[in-house]
């Protein structure tokens, strides 16, 4: 008897199989003890690549004095000033393109023959209007942001269910209110899709920028320590660059998750 | 105070560039605190009619208007079928969102969306998101939302057709009684006879191809009650008679793609 029984076993429980936290972090470590391990064997000349510890050994020499602090303090100001009016200005005029016809007709064209434009070519052009000053850094983030930010506003609004717009125009909404009611909420996932996409823009334009034209700031950091060959310096201008990729995006997802409560 | 069909008729033009007609003449009255069904197979223009009236379509002939209303502005509210519900609101801002665009105060706001929420039965609900509830609650917002604006004219497009049998059911007991409560002219869209039968005061048939009044039946029954054992008879009779006018059509629809 005992033998006949044959137990049922779940043949998808690889599906809901739970992986204990500390796995995302063995990943990391493991990377950074076999970078370490690298270097303290000596099998790559430290001038190409410097130990973590090396590194962190630099970067507390640059946060000590002040210089680390610095040069973050001149981009996180060019970054937030260019992403914010890009990101402001890319979601109003989206959103003017996707409600009124004329606009769409007018507008597009012009945007979609500017979009493809890499905008770090437009820099000399933009430093000859603007100067060398913050300005010219300043305005090609924004124009990087733009964008990205209004053709996924643009499509963002073409998507809303034109039923919930017939609902709002039913209970007595008004153009203005259906834009600001309807639309703008449906919109706002689409939105925050380019919105992500545009900060990898804005962190690359930033960094371009820097590199070309600025005293200060972790582009010209960087290219500073690599002309003197302080590799350790420079991988902790990297490094900075990849934590600020890492807060801004965490930053944008903590928003969305506010904004957007019903999803 | 009542609601004039006056000649009504649509024409669209199709993919291939051809007039289709979906309307022709139509004419009717919706008398105050009259509870009118249109009934008809699938293709009859009974919920591009409702279009007309709630606003949402213009008519290519004839017209829609209220009379004896005092140059005061008509107020309609849509129950639609696909519930139409804003995600982003919660049950309480999708139920007071028509009283916020006609500019009603804060407090108004709130006893009218507390007493209409309690009145479809979604008390304790109001905070919660429509993607949290089930079908049949998110449509008890989407009347909610209807009756908070006291319409002079409420329209229902096919409220309870995307829901299961049995919500259906009681969806349709909940609103007869809150009918009952708040007496308001009513549109009603359906192609489901029963629930015309149940509903009605009177019951519109139309035809397809083009969509035409093919009968008005009006429904002499007491208003609440109908599914109790003594009408039985009577509303088997009715379901027949509409039934009967409609089966020839909807025959005709089912061979169409």
């Amino acid at each position: 008897m005992e033998n006949n029984r044959q137990v049922i076993k779940n043949r998808v429980a690889f599906l809901d199989k739970k992986i204990p936290t500390y796995a995302s972090v063995l990943g990391i470590t493991g990377l950074l003890i076999i970078w370490e391990t690298v270097c303290r064997l000596q099998i790559v000349p430290p001038l190409f690549l410097p130990a973590p510890t090396a590194i962190v050994t630099a970067g507390w020499d640059m946060i000590s004095s002040g210089e680390l602090f610095k040069n973050l303090l001149a981009s996180l100001y060019r970054i937030g000033w260019g992403y914010s009016i890009g990101a402001i200005m890319g979601i109003i005029v989206g959103l003017l393109l996707g409600f009124s016809k004329w606009a769409d007709a007018i507008f597009t064209p012009i945007v979609y023959s500017i979009y493809p434009i890499p905008k770090i070519a437009l820099l000399p052009l933009i430093i000859l209007w603007f100067g060398i000053g913050e300005m010219p850094k300043v305005a090609i983030i924004a124009l990087g942001v733009f964008f990205p930010v209004l053709i996924n506003t643009f499509s963002g609004v073409k998507s809303v269910d034109p039923i919930l717009i017939k609902a709002a125009a039913t209970f007595g909404a008004n153009h203005f209110n259906v834009i600001r009611k309807v639309i703008l909420p449906g919109a706002l996932p689409t939105i925050f899709a380019g919105l992500k996409l545009a900060a990898g823009t804005a962190l690359l334009l930033l960094v371009s920028a820097e590199m070309i034209a600025a005293q200060y700031g972790i582009g010209a950091m960087v290219l500073h320590y690599g002309n003197l060959m302080i590799t350790n310096k420079l991988m902790v201008g990297v490094l900075l660059l990849s934590f600020l990729g890492l807060v801004f995006n965490r930053t944008l997802q903590w928003l969305e998750r506010k904004l957007i409560p019903w999803k | 105070m009542k609601i004039v069909v006056e000649n009504v008729g649509k024409k669209f033009t199709d993919a291939k560039k051809k007039e289709v007609t979906a309307l022709k003449d139509i004419n009717l009255t919706i008398e105050e605190e009259e509870f009118v069904v249109l009934v008809g197979p699938s293709g009859c223009g009974k919920s591009t009619l409702l279009n007309i009236v709630g606003g949402l379509l213009s008519p290519s002939e004839g017209q829609v208007y209220f009379e004896g209303i005092q140059g005061k502005n008509p107020n309609l509210a849509i129950v639609f079928q696909e519930i139409a519900l804003f995600p982003w609101r919660t049950v309480f801002e999708n139920v007071t969102f028509g009283l916020e665009e006609k500019g009603v105060s804060k407090k108004e706001r709130e006893e009218k969306g507390k007493h209409y929420i309690e009145m479809v039965g979604l008390t304790g609900f109001e905070n919660a998101f429509p993607k949290q509830l089930s079908g049949g609650m998110k449509q008890r917002a989407g009347i909610a939302r209807a009756l908070s604006v006291e319409p002079d004219l409420l329209l229902m497009d096919e409220p309870f057709s995307a829901l299961d049998a049995q919500t259906r059911t009681i969806m349709q007991e909940e609103l007869l009684t809150i009918w009952d409560r708040t007496r308001l002219s009513t549109l009603y869209v359906t192609h489901n006879i029963q629930e015309a039968v149940y509903l009605a005061d009177r019951v519109i048939v139309l035809s397809r191809h083009p969509g035409q009044i093919k009968a008005v039946i009006k429904i002499d029954m007491p208003k609440v009650g109908r599914d109790q054992d003594q009408y039985r008879s009577q509303f088997e009779q009715y379901s027949n008679e509409i039934w009967n006018l409609i089966r020839h059509d909807a025959h005709e629809a089912l061979k169409e793609a």
